[in-house]
């Protein structure tokens, strides 16, 4: 299982450098760009996939971790402390390395919050809104479930849009680019984008490798376990309660990561990442996916968002991913990528029985 | 001296007293029996000392703890594991990953140690495949540890169901009519399996219908009806009380 | 506060309250036919303006609300026939999804019909600005028109499901379709028909309140949402209930605009939602006991 763990890792680290190549050979490296962001979100639907396919549980509020890692980065890094300056507080920070002195565009100098500082607490937060939403929330079921993050997700959504010192319906913008070594730095900067793209790719396969450990673990083991059978889960002592939080939490903090840096990249974040549209669609990735296959959620976030990042989708953007919720759920609600449907093929093509793996 | 102790124990759904009053005791290292006509209580009985109900009064002792109240994981926890009546194994695992599934409570690797594959969680992981397997072997199923656990045959399944509760290595073993739908040489093997169980020093406490197997296998039966606890005793003492009789054969007939 | 505002504030509760139970009555009659939360139901009550304010241009204000009415319920019927009925036992999870789907395809279809801009029907009479004299404070006619018709669609629905076959053989399959199945009920029709009579009744919500709210083709997951909450507080399948659950919520968040800025009267509301679903999900007026026995 462990070895099949790397290969499949080492495929994707092969197909990830295999992108990159060709788009240098072939001159498209404007597609990098795209590819970039699509990782990003890729990291969101990694989180939720291991939510939704293997502790079962349906969160329609993911947008809102995103939006909660972004803004809180962006506020950090773009709100001017100087004013405050002589205040203990900020004194204290700035001492503590935790400020840095920049110009703006208009050569104003401003005092904000390290990138590094500024990302850590949108973690913290994530990890702490994460537990206090997830507590009561995971307790309900099916529709309320389904709801109550839907609410969650609207609350964070009228937050973003409706509070002038995240900039309401603009957003914020202006963010600095986000030093992570001396020699990387996660900005829009033409010259950064081979750079940017390897950083967000790399996080991607730390989140999937992340997550096949846990699913292939103990750890693991449970979460399925609640998803067949939770009585049985139950009086085999697992806390059923306990992990699908830790889930819950775990995918948040992937989303909220995936908020912060693609905020650094982008230089900005508005309201829209925090919309209904964007949870449902990362629910319609999974789904798509398969829900259980982390992989086929993987393959389709990379493609659907880069399709719809390129701008391919034209004007029927969001109609496109409703009409994919509609028929995966209506024809295949196993998802298009998931193993039954492979078996189904191979097993056309080679007419032998299924083999089961040990 | 008693694994398990259960003093006046009641539970009442709406106008129905499903279990009144009901105490007895589980010596270590025995068989107990729980028998009754259908609808006396047996399994809510179960499911109060299992804590997937909550007695509403009365109490219950595990190794001289209290437990009634606690949570199902809980109970598990301190060494009681059981089985269902209706098969509930884990769909789309491996019957070996369903059997895994009962070394849980023995594993202590958590979360992160989970996510960053520290060398506990492979050791834990390669202790809990040895121990499951070997448990597969002691029941005779070690060849099924590839296949999908609810693709298997009925009698296959309720065996990876006994693995799974045996890997918990529990103090106290529930078993809630593990014969039921098996055919006679199953059942056969049933009894001869639980007794090995016992012998290894697993305390049971089983409901059945299978007055055969009950009265091989078990050092005490107790009979309950209407929620009541009728009798108390051993299998032979049991077989003549005259009250049990007329529960049996002037009732629906269906043990 | 002057009395006057406190009023003002009252009769815009009410108003919005009353919207809000319409759409909680919607979700009621789908729950309680087939134990489906439909996601879409906020997008009756939008199609239901924006065909109105179309139709408009074409017929008298009268007709064009009843027209408005028929082809949303017919796009309901429509959209059961299609998408609900020959699914075998689908999982909730499933039928989740498949409803936000079918919110997201109206939203977009409406987005290319109408395109973005704000609409809205005339005040059904008089104008923005004429009121009524009511005691002694003034309220808008149009503040009457939605009470009233809400009122008189209420009144209604609990005689058609009291006292007509089809309304009683509605309630029956909601109660046991396995049951109503031998008693010679078509079950699935009856099912079309909740989502038919439901698209009807956001429909005309949808109308009655668009002079006031205004439409436009992305305000229907609000709506839902609050309709949600509504019928949640009241208890989920509990449409007598809704009505109260409705006028509370509205004058609940009328008055947030009291202690918190406008722009976070949602915050308020959804977190009421959320807040009850933690605490009581039975609703306020629901039982505890009937609640656990309802699957989910």
């Amino acid at each position: 299982m462990r070895s099949r763990i790397h290969r499949a890792l080492f495929g994707l680290v092969a197909a990830v450098i295999a992108v990159q190549q060709v788009t240098a050979y072939t001159g498209s490296e404007y597609y990098l760009t795209q590819l970039t962001m699509s990782a990003y979100y890729s990291l969101v639907i990694v989180g939720l996939c291991l939510l939704m396919g293997y502790a079962g549980q349906i969160s329609l509020g993911h947008a809102g971790f995103f939006a909660i890692g972004g803004y809180i980065s962006a506020f950090l890094t773009t709100h001017d402390l100087s004013p405050l300056k002589d205040s203990g507080i900020v004194s204290f920070l700035s001492k503590a390395g935790l400020l840095s002195q920049r110009t703006d565009l208009y050569g104003g100098r401003l005092l904000t919050v390290q990138p590094w500082a500024a990302c850590i607490v949108a973690i913290l937060a994530t990890v702490v809104i994460a537990y206090i939403v997830g507590g009561p929330v995971l307790r309900l079921k099916g529709h309320y479930l389904a709801m109550a993050t839907l609410g969650f997700g609207t609350i964070i959504y009228r937050i973003a849009i409706g509070t002038t010192a995240l900039g309401a319906a603009d957003g914020l913008s202006d963010v600095p680019p986000f030093r992570l070594l001396p020699f990387l730095e996660v900005s829009g900067e033409m010259s950064d984008r081979v750079q940017n793209y390897y950083i967000a790719w790399g996080l991607v396969i730390l989140a999937v490798l992340f997550s096949l450990n846990i699913i292939h673990s103990r750890i693991g083991r449970a979460l399925r376990s609640i998803h067949g059978a939770e009585d049985a889960a139950n009086a085999m002592g697992i806390d059923t309660a306990r992990y699908k939080l830790n889930t819950f939490v775990l995918s948040a903090v992937f989303a909220s990561v995936a908020g912060v840096f693609l905020t650094h990249y982008n230089g900005g974040i508005g309201p829209s990442e925090a919309s209904i549209m964007k949870s449902v669609r990362y629910v319609a990735i999974v789904a798509v996916g398969g829900m259980a296959n982390l992989w086929g959620a993987l393959v389709m976030g990379t493609l659907l968002n880069f399709l719809s990042l390129r701008g391919y989708l034209g004007t029927y953007d969001d109609a496109v991913f409703g009409g994919i919720l509609i028929i995966i759920m209506l024809f295949v609600p196993q998802g298009l990528l998931h193993v039954d449907v492979f078996r189904g093929l191979r097993g056309l093509v080679l007419r032998r029985p299924n083999e089961k793996e040990t | 001296m008693q694994l398990l102790e259960v003093k006046g124990i009641g539970k009442r759904f709406g106008g129905l007293q499903a279990v009144n009053g009901v105490s007895f005791g589980v010596r270590g290292g025995t068989v107990k029996a729980l028998i009754g006509p259908n609808g006396a209580g047996k399994t809510t009985l179960f499911n109060l000392i299992s804590g997937f109900l909550t007695p509403d009064n009365g109490t219950i002792l595990f190794h001289n703890h209290p437990v009634q109240g606690l949570r199902p994981f809980e109970i598990a926890a301190k060494g009681m594991a059981r089985t269902f009546q209706h098969i509930r194994l884990f769909p789309e695992m491996t019957s070996l990953e369903n059997v895994m599934i009962g070394r849980h409570i023995h594993g202590k690797s958590g979360f992160l140690s989970a996510m960053l594959d520290l060398p506990r969680t492979r050791r834990e992981d390669r202790d809990a495949r040895e121990k499951a397997l070997e448990l597969m072997d002691f029941l005779g199923i070690a060849g099924l540890a590839g296949h999908e656990a609810t693709s298997l045959s009925y009698g296959q399944q309720r065996l990876v169901e006994l693995a799974r509760g045996l890997a918990c290595e529990p103090a106290l073993l529930l078993l809630d009519e593990p014969a039921a739908g098996l055919n006679m040489r199953e059942t056969a093997e049933m009894a001869f399996l639980i007794s090995r169980i016992r012998d290894r020093g697993v305390t049971i406490l089983i409901v059945e219908h299978d007055m055969s197997l009950v009265m091989n296998i078990s050092d005490e039966i107790i009979v309950l009806n209407y929620g009541e606890k009728i009798a108390d005793d051993v299998p032979l003492a049991i077989q003549k009380n005259e009250d049990v009789i007329r529960i049996y054969l002037g009732g629906d007939g269906d043990a | 506060m002057n009395f006057d505002l406190f009023f003002q504030y009252i009769v815009a509760g009410i108003t919005y309250g009353t919207i809000y139970a319409v759409v909680a009555i919607g979700f009621n009659i789908i729950y309680n036919a087939t134990g489906i939360i439909n996601f879409a139901q906020g997008e009756f009550v939008m199609l239901g303006g924006m065909t109105a304010v179309t139709l408009l241009r074409y017929l008298p204000l009268p007709a064009a609300v009843l027209a408005a009415m028929i082809i949303t319920m017919l796009v309901g019927g429509l959209i059961e026939i299609l998408f609900i009925r020959w699914l075998y036992k689908p999982s909730v999870l499933r039928m989740i999804i498949i409803t936000i789907g079918l919110s997201i395809l109206i939203r977009e279809t409406a987005l290319h019909i109408w395109g973005e801009g704000v609409k809205a029907l005339p005040y059904f009479t008089g104008t923005s600005v004429s009121s009524i004299k009511l005691g002694g404070v003034f309220i808008s006619p149009q503040v009457l028109w939605v009470v009233g018709i809400s009122a008189v669609m209420v009144a209604l629905l609990n005689i058609f499901f009291s006292y007509t076959i089809t309304g009683r053989q509605m309630r029956a399959c909601s109660v046991n379709r396995d049951a109503a199945r031998l008693c010679g009920i078509n079950a699935k029709n009856m099912v079309t028909l909740s989502f038919m009579l439901s698209a009807a009744i956001g429909a005309l919500g949808g109308c009655i309140v668009s002079p006031i709210t205004y439409v436009q083709y992305d305000s229907g997951t609000p709506l839902a949402i609050k309709g949600f909450t509504v019928a949640i507080l009241g208890g989920l399948g509990n449409s007598v209930a809704a009505v109260a659950a409705g006028l509370v919520l509205g004058i609940l968040e009328s008055f947030s605009i009291w202690v918190m800025p406008a722009a976070y009267k949602d915050v308020i509301s959804i977190s009421i939602l959320l807040l009850i679903l933690f605490v009581r999900p039975s609703g306020l007026f629901g039982s505890k006991e009937a609640a656990d026995l309802k699957e989910f």
